[in-house]
């Protein structure tokens, strides 16, 4: 007896939510403690990244509560972020702060490569990419005295919980100072695509956003396919930057821009040394007649490097787009913007669950009709 | 019973791709020998291109690529819209639009019902999606038929006038020849009977003897249908056969105009003059 | 949840309800809009359940069905919600009380009355999509009325299947002017939009558009003047009608249900039409038997 034509869906769904806390209580494994509860502070820490992923996906800056999200969902990214933003869908706007800029960040980590030294200097910070991916067996079992052990081995005594400010000139500046990067566009005025429906050819604010809180997935097949063949991006990381980004809203009385908290987000800025590749004058780096590096920009919420180096990529890809027509899928804004989104497409590809019984009769009524018929013609 | 009006008035049409500047005009076209604008890099496709077009009549537009030939069918078939200039299309006797200044439905209808366009390349002009029956019937069904049968006949009778076997209607384009392709993209520009076709480059890359079919058929077709033709092409022999006045492209500009017979014999323009020497 | 009546904030329901205000002025076209993020999955009725909960009144009187029925899971979890976000709405499951009906997949068979409201949730907004992936292309389309390809695939159909092959989510003109996609319902409901006395809405909630069929509008099926539009048959091997195994109508939508080494059972998949036909109104849990062996 399928689900679909039971009666009592009521029940159905209660059972489903009780299956789902006996799961995840583990009660099925005769080894787990089901009182072994996960901690938000631990999953906030212990699982910053994913915490960091949900709260860009979801579309709100809310560490406790994406963590929650994340325990609520099981640990599904997609679920938890989606959980995050149905909650965030009806939050009124208190305020809308003015552009900020990386240049304001409190960095953990800076790199470029395009350089080797650059203006501030590079800063390797917290990154996997030059750590051999072997087990830690030392995480199996892990002691907390072993753990309080290691951070006061690691800090000594100068434990820090602000990262300080400095200053630092951002890596295109100097090659836009030179005239090797076109003029920086002038700024447009942010668009809100939770409020506003889609305008068409959309705007390269709403593409942005709609990329900040695109799937790391998505947005990296889209980037990915642009290096691959479809699309001829040749990327320079010109800079990839990591921290905490003070937010500056006006006071609800004064207007005096004040600080209310800090985020921490990923930028990156990438230069195209050549866009190239078939289609009208070859070098989509000319403009005005110069040959100039091209720009692309990416920024996420949270630490997300491949994120934001896709991000950037996909910008870069749907600006050469405008200038000579999208010749590949990333190219073309409606494409990526409609494809990036985990949340739509994860809904729609589960509707598919949905009982499709009426639908799936008509087939069957065209499909018996056209045999009968073609049976009467024989 | 002659109409005395020309179906198409053109009067100095122009398309400067780019932001344009003030010398544009006067510094880009034959005797600067360049498109592109040294003052602020806008291509100037077309400048100044004026003629008539009688009902009937067959044009040619001669030049080499790049010339702006074929910009001016664009501009004329409305894939375009120019800088400056007029051209009137006689749609019935007094009833005529500027297709420079034209309304985005207008356009739309004229494609659909007056106008029959036939690309170099066959995939500009067909839609490989679907049947050869079906390339036509999107035009009958853009003309406003909705009976099946008569869009069946119709388009039958089309593919037999063109020389397509019947049997061949509900195969896909790209199964096709290359003359076939060609073919099916007339039937399907004259399957609303338009009063004015435009033939781009229609027989480049095919076989000589292909070409001739082809070439013969435009010319059955135009006697039979009376509609005037713009017949783009780089080669004489095609201008040669079918048009009766020829308007030479250079640079975006039309450097010789006139009977084809007397460019071809009596060639003005040192451009036309290499080409026919070129052609002997 | 620290929302008021229906759920979404003053400003949502505003959008949604000038949207839908423009979409039945201009009957047909697909007004785009914001669409918000519900606590419902996109592709489970997010359009139609933000049309309701924008239009919904405490004094209105809500059924919900999914493939006909009121009980289906989707169906179950769409009206707990609503019940939950609108206090003091009812529901029921009668079509002759509702006065407000959110439906996925089916126009309930008893006859709709001036005053009710039928809301749609609508996986693709534009019939142009099976013909034209570009929006913007699609827009410009919808402008010019050129419904040409979408009339190409049509005879595609029918030359190679003598019959056109589109089951449901059948294109129809509305008014005259802009084709719409009818969501997926059956082609056996597409009939029952023409000149129909109530307002039709339907809400895209993924796709983020909103448009309207408003009451006593013409809605035609695109169809070629000499092949007529033909709903679902229901014809047994004979040829006759097949009729509802529980209420022995003649003359509704069907569900086969597949039995194990005998003949399929066929029943009305509208389970109140049903019930109210065997004499039990607003109890179609009535028949256990239906479910099989």
């Amino acid at each position: 007896m399928g689900y679909v034509a039971m009666r009592g869906g009521e029940h159905a769904i209660a059972e489903a939510l009780n299956a789902l806390d006996l799961l995840r209580a583990g009660a099925t494994d005769p080894g787990a403690d089901p009182g072994e509860a996960l901690t938000i502070a631990a999953i906030r820490h212990q699982l910053r990244l994913l915490t960091d992923r949900v709260m860009g996906e979801g579309g709100l800056y809310a560490p406790d509560l994406a963590a929650l999200a994340i325990k609520q969902a099981h640990g599904d990214p997609l679920e938890a972020a989606f959980i995050l933003r149905a909650h965030r869908s009806n939050l009124p706007r208190l305020g809308t702060s003015p552009v900020h800029h990386g240049g304001e960040l409190r960095l953990i980590r800076r790199i470029s490569a395009a350089f080797k030294e650059i203006p501030g200097g590079q800063r390797l910070g917290p990154g996997t990419d030059y750590l051999q991916r072997l087990f830690r067996l030392d995480l199996l079992n892990e002691d907390p005295q072993a753990v309080r052990a290691a951070v006061a081995r690691i800090l000594g005594d100068e434990i820090q919980t602000k990262i300080p400010a400095m200053e630092f000139p951002g890596v295109v500046a100097g090659l836009r100072q030179e005239g090797l990067l076109p003029p920086s566009r002038p700024a447009q005025a942010a668009i809100d695509i939770t409020r506003e429906p889609l305008a068409l050819p959309v705007p390269r604010p709403a593409r942005l956003a709609h990329l900040v809180r695109g799937e790391t997935g998505g947005i990296l097949a889209m980037a990915y396919s642009t290096m691959r063949g479809y699309g001829y991006l040749h990327p320079t990381v010109a800079e990839l930057r990591v921290g905490y980004l003070p937010v500056r809203l006006p006071h609800p009385l004064t207007g005096e821009l004040v600080e209310a908290g800090e985020m921490l987000i990923t930028e990156c800025e990438i230069v195209a040394t050549h866009g190239g590749g078939p289609g009208k004058g070859g070098a989509a780096g000319k403009e005005g007649g110069q040959p100039r590096l091209l720009l692309g920009y990416g920024a996420c919420v949270g630490h997300n490097e491949v994120k934001a180096i896709a991000m950037a990529m996909c910008d870069r890809a749907m600006l050469n787009g405008d200038e000579r027509g999208p010749a590949q899928p990333a190219e073309d804004p409606e494409f990526v913007i409609a494809l990036v989104d985990g949340i739509e497409s994860m809904g729609f590809c589960s509707h598919y669950k949905l009982p499709h019984y009426v639908t799936f009769q008509a087939d069957l009524e065209n499909l018996r009709q056209a045999a009968h018929r073609a049976k009467g013609a024989l | 019973m002659m109409n005395t009006t020309p179906v198409l008035e053109v009067r100095n049409l122009t398309r400067i791709h780019g932001r344009g500047c003030d010398l544009c005009r006067t510094s880009t076209g034959d005797a600067a020998g360049t498109n592109t604008c040294p003052h602020c890099g806008s291509v100037v496709a077309i400048a100044d291109v004026s003629f008539d077009l009688w009902p009937g009549e067959i044009l040619g537009l001669m030049g080499e690529s790049g010339s702006g030939k074929s910009s001016v069918v664009r501009l004329l078939h409305l894939d375009d819209r120019p800088t400056a200039g007029t051209a009137r299309f006689q749609e019935a006797p007094g009833f005529s639009h500027d297709l420079a200044a034209i309304d985005e439905a207008v356009a739309r209808r004229l494609r659909d019902t007056r106008f029959g366009m036939v690309h170099q390349n066959p995939h500009l002009g067909l839609n490989f999606g679907v049947s050869a029956g079906g390339n036509i019937a999107e035009r009958l069904l853009c003309a406003g038929e909705r009976s099946y049968a008569a869009i069946r006949a119709l388009a039958g009778g089309l593919l037999v006038r063109t020389e397509i076997p019947r049997h061949r209607m509900d195969h896909q384009p790209g199964a096709f020849s290359g003359g076939m392709q060609q073919r099916l993209q007339i039937a399907r520009a004259i399957a609303p009977s338009p009063g004015l076709l435009f033939l781009d480059e229609v027989t480049t890359g095919l076989d000589l003897s292909v070409q001739a079919r082809i070439l013969d058929l435009i010319l059955e077709l135009q006697r039979e249908l009376g509609a005037a033709m713009i017949v783009v092409s780089h080669d004489l022999g095609v201008i040669r056969l079918l048009a009766q006045r020829t308007l030479v492209l250079r640079h975006g500009r039309v450097v010789e105009a006139g009977l084809t017979d007397q460019i071809l014999e009596d060639p003005q323009h040192p451009y036309t003059q290499q080409l026919v020497g070129a052609a002997l | 949840m620290n929302q008021g009546f229906g759920f979404l904030d003053d400003l949502a329901v505003r959008e949604i309800r000038r949207g839908l205000l423009k979409a039945l002025a201009i009957p047909g076209y697909q007004v785009p809009y914001a669409s918000r993020e519900m606590p419902v999955a996109r592709g489970f009725g997010t359009g139609g359940l933000q049309i309701s909960l924008a239009i919904a009144l405490p004094r209105d009187r809500l059924k919900v069905i999914d493939q006909g029925a009121d009980d289906s899971v989707n169906a179950v979890a769409l009206r707990r919600f609503i019940e939950a976000s609108c206090p003091g709405l009812e529901t029921t499951t009668r079509t002759v009380e509702a006065t407000l009906i959110q439906t996925r997949h089916r126009i309930p068979e008893q006859p709709l009355s001036p005053g009710q409201v039928m809301v749609y949730q609508v996986p693709y907004p534009d019939p142009l999509q099976i013909v034209e992936p570009s929006e913007s292309r699609r827009r410009r389309c919808h402008a010019h009325g050129d419904y040409a390809r979408l009339w190409v695939r049509l005879y595609e159909d029918m030359v190679r299947f003598n019959e056109v092959a589109i089951s449901n989510r059948y294109p129809a003109r509305v008014a005259g002017r802009y084709v719409i996609d009818p969501s997926p319902i059956p082609r056996f409901d597409v009939l029952k939009l023409h000149q129909s006395p109530v307002a039709h809405l339907f809400g895209a909630g993924r796709e983020k558009k909103l448009y309207a069929v408003p009451p006593y509008t013409d809605v035609e099926p695109l169809a070629f003047s000499d092949v007529p539009f033909a709903v679902e048959p229901f014809r047994d091997a004979t040829g006759a009608r097949r009729t509802c195994a529980r209420c022995g109508a003649a003359d509704t939508y069907l569900d086969e249900l597949p039995q194990v080494g005998a003949a399929s059972r066929w029943q009305c998949n509208d389970l109140d039409r049903c019930a109210e036909r065997l004499g039990y109104p607003g109890d179609s849990d009535h028949d256990e038997h239906h479910a099989g062996p």
